[in-house]
């Protein structure tokens, strides 16, 4: 059979054995430190979160690190005597740890937002609960952000 | 348990290994269709299920790995035993037929005797003779990985396997490699199945809605069964995401459970997982997930001649390539499974009849083709496999293929679990090599890469493979390397599996800022340029024409 | 960049009072993160939309502060308790100060 390609073009854009994700990611890494310790500090007023009460639903393994899928939802009866005030939403291998605050309220019915993130490489996503009453509850969840895969 | 037991009689049966040149008369002699499907039959719901075809129509040779290592939890435990600790666990004597179709063990020899596996018309023979006994108490499933990696299926798009398998009439599927198909056509293929293709756990990723169904419900012998569907959690990672961009997948382990409790909810009192999810990830979710009774599962290759439990769900695993059928007879009552038996049927092809019906068809799609599939490239010296977690001599010819036609210093060839074997003295033929290498993004790239950016791609592809979770793994195999030299530690972190990475022809460390060029295939990246792998590998055949390869000792494993 | 109508689904138009309602936005933004570098390693400004707020019937029901590790094309959804019928009106802030206003209406009986 004639192979009608020359066997030393070389391919200057693309691939590895099934390369994806970090070329195009919007973001460059974490160098040097990332302020999640202030941030928290900053939204928490130095008072420790307690682990429980909030789900974060993330992927495992991102499909794409420049969209990642992210649910946050906190127990709560949602009244005006006892709901959910604010989540901040931090992640620790991003230039800056933030990524988005919710604010609720009795009238939100339900403590439970869904976007989409950056995420620059595998780190921890952390959600923070701040209750009506001063308290803080807290979750965290690593996302693996992967270059490649070979499954099959 | 009775299964278990017919199949070691089965083994029993045609233990001995016999002097060539009349042994596979005698071993045809003594292994008959009735002793293969025999089955004490119990309760009042059958499930058969198949998965992992990946395009094959026709009787194959598939040698089981003899490397299958499970990390953390899993460590020992099945399907992560290969060869004789298998054989052992399951009391199966060597060298009997029951032991060639689950392992690796003396495959050349054992593979003239019993012959090949699998083939659609037997696998219908099978599925017609449970359907012919249990009438409306059967339930038949496909888990995925059915449509893809065939001549027949690449040229048509997966329309030889649609119309073979609509014969055998499933009541659901799901799927992995149908989806490197596209969108497009996967779609239009499922609108008009006939039966449903379920997929819990795909959402578009524009309203994060569901694409596909997630149950079925089919009432069979008074029992109403909930069918959920899972397909492979990762693909959009593993095989290329721009086929399918609008879709995302992922275990989706809430969903799920808020689809188990809606199908009790909905009446159902057995609930059945159509998993593409692979073995460990499923058995990990048996035991997070509440209220699933059986799952089926796939993509991991693994032929299990047992169920296994996890708390009270049972986990099946049905094997690869049409080389197994899974029956499971279960006694639901009140909600519950109260007994079950089981029964992987190995699929011997020179016992087992051929169904004219499927036969016919099967013929149908082949004809156009079979002239110039059968045409001989060259000849294989030595067994040709593929499975094993670090290499394969399939890959070995792969990346030698790679490295000689498109001249590059290093290779790198996926870990595909899937590709048949080819015995010693055997033709490859343009079939054969079809059956290793026909996906839909064959294009053969070749480019520079430096030592890091090499290092960087095996210690992540190590990862999906060694993560000590299995929500992390892929359930691929560890990529091929040509050209190279490396020594892996499963037991380490990301980052830190791989040293000693060394360019085999230079005798030299690989430099992590110098450039080399690296040649491979089946980039996930879209536009990537170059012939297709078949066309590199056959002009490299033919102009061998004798492929020798040996078993290779580049990858240094320690940690096991 | 606020040219772009916001798409909005309600899972409800008619809701019974106290009935939870779901809300799925999209809006079209590039959410330029203010990290990247041009062609000439000059650093793109950032420009993102930093705030969403969710009105029903004048009241603010849900709202949302977005740095620019959320996506382009932000999309968002969240529930609401059924009160009262009226608009339902989502706005979202453009670093430049500008709005996007997108409104849909819900009954409630």
């Amino acid at each position: 059979m004639k192979l009608n390609f020359d066997r030393r073009q070389v391919l200057v854009l693309g691939a590895g054995c099934a390369l994806t994700g970090l070329v195009g990611v919007d973001f460059a890494s974490a160098q040097g430190k990332n302020d999640i310790n202030e941030v928290i500090g900053k939204f928490t007023g130095g008072k420790a979160p307690t682990m429980g009460r909030v789900k974060l639903d993330v992927p495992e393994i991102a499909e794409n690190g420049n969209t990642v899928p992210m649910t946050v939802s906190v127990e709560s009866p949602m009244t005006a005597q006892n709901y959910v005030q604010e989540v901040l939403i931090v992640a620790d291998g991003n230039p800056r740890s933030g990524v988005a605050t919710f604010h609720f309220g009795p009238s939100t019915g339900i403590a439970e937002a869904n976007t989409r993130i950056r995420l620059a490489s595998t780190q921890n996503v952390t959600a923070i609960a701040k209750m009506n009453d001063g308290s803080f509850f807290s979750t965290t969840k690593e996302v693996k952000v992967t270059i490649g895969g070979c499954g099959g | 348990m009775l299964s278990r037991r017919d199949f070691v009689q089965l083994a029993a049966a045609t233990a001995a290994i016999l002097p060539a040149g009349w042994t596979r008369a005698l071993a045809q002699q003594r292994l008959t269709q009735a002793d293969l499907l025999k089955f004490d039959s119990i309760g009042n719901v059958t499930l058969v299920h198949v998965a992992d075809i990946h395009g094959q129509l026709i009787p194959v040779h598939f040698r089981e790995p003899s490397v299958n290592i499970g990390v953390g939890e899993v460590k020992g435990l099945v399907p992560h035993l290969t060869g004789k600790a298998l054989l052992d666990r399951y009391k199966i004597p060597a060298g009997s037929a029951a032991a060639h179709a689950l392992t690796f063990e003396n495959f050349a020899a054992l593979g003239k005797t019993y012959g090949k596996l699998g083939g659609l018309d037997r696998v219908s023979t099978i599925v017609k003779s449970i359907r012919a006994e249990r009438g409306d108490r059967t339930v038949f499933l496909d888990g995925g990985d059915t449509w893809t990696n065939s001549y027949t299926a690449l040229q048509s798009k997966g329309q030889d396997m649609i119309d073979c398998m609509s014969i055998l009439k499933p009541d659901a599927m799901t799927g992995h490699w149908e989806f490197t198909l596209g969108e497009k056509r996967v779609k239009e293929i499922t609108e008009k199945l006939g039966f449903p293709f379920l997929a819990q756990n795909i959402r578009d990723n524009e309203w994060n809605e569901p694409v596909f169904e997630s149950t079925a419900y089919v009432e069979r012998g008074g029992v109403k069964i909930a069918i959920i569907g899972q397909a492979f959690p990762y693909t959009p990672i593993a095989n290329p995401r721009w086929m399918i961009p609008k879709w995302s997948f992922g275990i989706r382990e809430e969903d799920l459970q808020a689809n188990v409790e809606k199908a009790r909810k909905a009446g159902a009192s057995l609930v059945v997982l159509l998993s593409h999810n692979g073995f460990d990830v499923d058995r990990k979710l048996a035991s997070r997930v509440r209220g699933i009774d059986v799952i089926l599962t796939a993509h991991t290759h693994d032929a299990l001649p047992d169920v296994v439990k996890a708390g009270k769900t049972l986990l099946v695993a049905s094997g690869s390539h049409g080389k197994f059928v899974s029956r499971l007879d279960l006694e639901v009552r009140n909600g519950e499974i109260k007994d079950f038996r089981f029964k992987l049927i190995p699929v011997f092809s020179d016992a087992i009849a051929s169904d004219p019906e499927m036969n016919a068809r099967i013929r149908q799609h082949r004809e156009p083709h079979e002239k110039m599939l059968r045409e001989k490239i060259g000849t294989a010296q030595t067994l040709i496999y593929r499975r094993g977690n670090f290499n394969g001599t399939l890959d070995d010819v792969i990346c030698d293929a790679l490295i000689a036609e498109r001249d590059a210093e290093i290779a790198l060839s996926p870990g595909f679990r899937w590709g048949n074997s080819l015995l010693p003295g055997q033709d490859i033929t343009r079939e054969d090599i079809y059956n290793a290498t026909a996906i839909s993004y064959p294009n053969v790239y070749r480019m520079q890469m430096t030592g890091a950016r090499i290092k960087e791609i095996l210690e992540d592809v190590a990862d999906n493979l060694f993560n000590p979770d299995p929500y992390y793994q892929q359930g691929g195999d560890m990529v091929r390397v040509g050209g190279l030299s490396y020594t892996i530690d499963i037991n380490r972190k990301i980052g830190e599996r791989i040293s000693n990475l060394v360019l085999i022809r230079k005798g030299q460390k690989l430099d992590p800022v110098k450039e080399y060029t690296v040649s491979g295939w089946a980039s996930v990246n879209e536009g990537t340029e170059g012939p297709a792998i078949w066309d590199v590998v056959t002009s490299h055949i033919k102009k061998k024409g004798a492929v020798a390869p040996r078993e290779s000792a580049n990858v240094k494993v320690v940690g096991v | 960049m606020a040219e772009a109508k916001p798409r909005i689904k309600l899972d409800k138009k008619e809701a019974k009072k106290g009935d939870i309602i779901e809300v799925k936005a999209l809006v079209s933004h590039i959410m330029e993160t203010g990290q990247r570098k041009d062609r000439e390693g000059k650093v793109i400004p950032r420009k993102i939309l930093n705030k969403f707020t969710c009105t029903v019937n004048g009241k603010e029901v849900f709202s949302a502060d977005f740095e620019p590790a959320v996506s382009a094309n932000p999309y968002i959804q969240f529930k609401f308790k059924a009160e009262e019928s009226g608009p339902v009106v989502l706005t979202w802030i453009d670093d430049d100060g500008s709005k996007i206003v997108g409104e849909d209406s819900i009954k409630v009986s």
